[in-house]
């Protein structure tokens, strides 16, 4: 079990083709994805929307005073942003990807990817425990560590 | 004797240049205005940012905070004019103004930071004045 599936994506290209097509509208969330990038990735790599559904994105925004043993409190405006970017591009939101919806609960809201069953499911076996703690790792949160691609949202074997 | 001549101006232009580093440009200076103006209005004693005692505060291993981040130094490390890391493994550029030159000039990017980092470390907001000394420290470095 992997996420070779999760490759196939919209990539950059298409979502240029319809910013072009769609203009003004497209260019708020152009502008929204700027900002999410800047902002979360100030301190972490830019996690896909699309791995958790949209309610684990409202409840992490709802507590970025202990963000995961930090504050990482947002000016309100920004936060409006994010919070709209995350949610309308979530797994369970309208086209996108449902691949990190496998195995999830309906009643369940994780706040970290690798606390979804499908992130489980494709690591287990495949990467030893200890791999995530090694100096050049840190944490599973770094994804990039292991899927060079992954902050383009592509994670195939690497 | 004068082969000395090229070696002493060369150390003049080395001190002179360290010196130069060493001033808060344009954009640190409007931010340490800023701070100054606070500090003053919180203790009218307030008697200029110290350099030593931002570096002490620096260093310091308050755990004061979130158990995760028990220092400035978790992430940062001990020697400001390194990179750092995030607990997520992402790369901080240094905190020392001679390696990141653009740092502390923005004041909404400089408060969101103590704003947060302050709560992390300390789990209270910074004055002002720790503020500026801070800032007069990594300017010095």
């Amino acid at each position: 079990m992997t996420f070779r599936s999760m490759a196939i994506r919209g990539g950059s290209a298409s979502l240029a083709v319809l910013l072009a097509l769609a203009g003004p509208a497209a260019a708020a969330v152009d502008s929204a994805q700027a900002v999410t990038a800047k902002e979360c990735g100030a301190c972490h790599m830019v996690f896909p929307a699309d791995m958790l559904p949209a309610r684990s994105w409202t409840a992490i925004m709802a507590g970025l005073s202990d963000h995961f043993g930090e504050n990482a409190a947002l000016d309100p405006a920004a936060a409006m942003q994010i919070g709209g970017y995350l949610t309308t591009h979530a797994a369970d939101a309208s086209g996108m990807n449902k691949h990190a919806l496998r195995g999830l609960a309906a009643n369940m809201t994780p706040l970290r990817i690798t606390d979804t069953p499908a992130w489980i499911r494709a690591h287990k076996g495949e990467v030893s425990p200890a791999a995530f703690t090694s100096p050049k790792v840190k944490s599973k949160s770094n994804c990039v560590a292991c899927h060079a691609e992954a902050a383009r949202g592509v994670f195939g074997d690497d | 004797m004068i082969k000395m001549i090229p070696v002493l101006s060369f150390a003049v232009l080395c001190a002179s240049a360290t010196l130069a580093i060493s001033a808060p440009g344009a954009g640190q200076q409007t931010v340490l205005d800023r701070y100054a103006a606070e500090a003053k209005a919180a203790a009218p004693a307030f008697a200029g940012f110290s350099a030593e005692r931002g570096k002490a505060f620096f260093l310091a291993h308050p755990a004061s905070g979130k158990p995760d981040t028990p220092s400035c130094t978790t992430c940062h490390t001990a020697d400001a004019r390194q990179i750092g890391h995030s607990r997520a493994g992402k790369e901080i550029g240094p905190l020392a103004v001679s390696a990141t030159p653009d740092r502390f000039t923005d004041i909404a990017k400089t408060e969101k930071w103590f704003t947060r980092n302050c709560d992390s470390v300390l789990g209270r907001a910074c004055t002002a004045a720790e503020k500026g000394d801070f800032i007069t420290f990594m300017v010095s470095q």
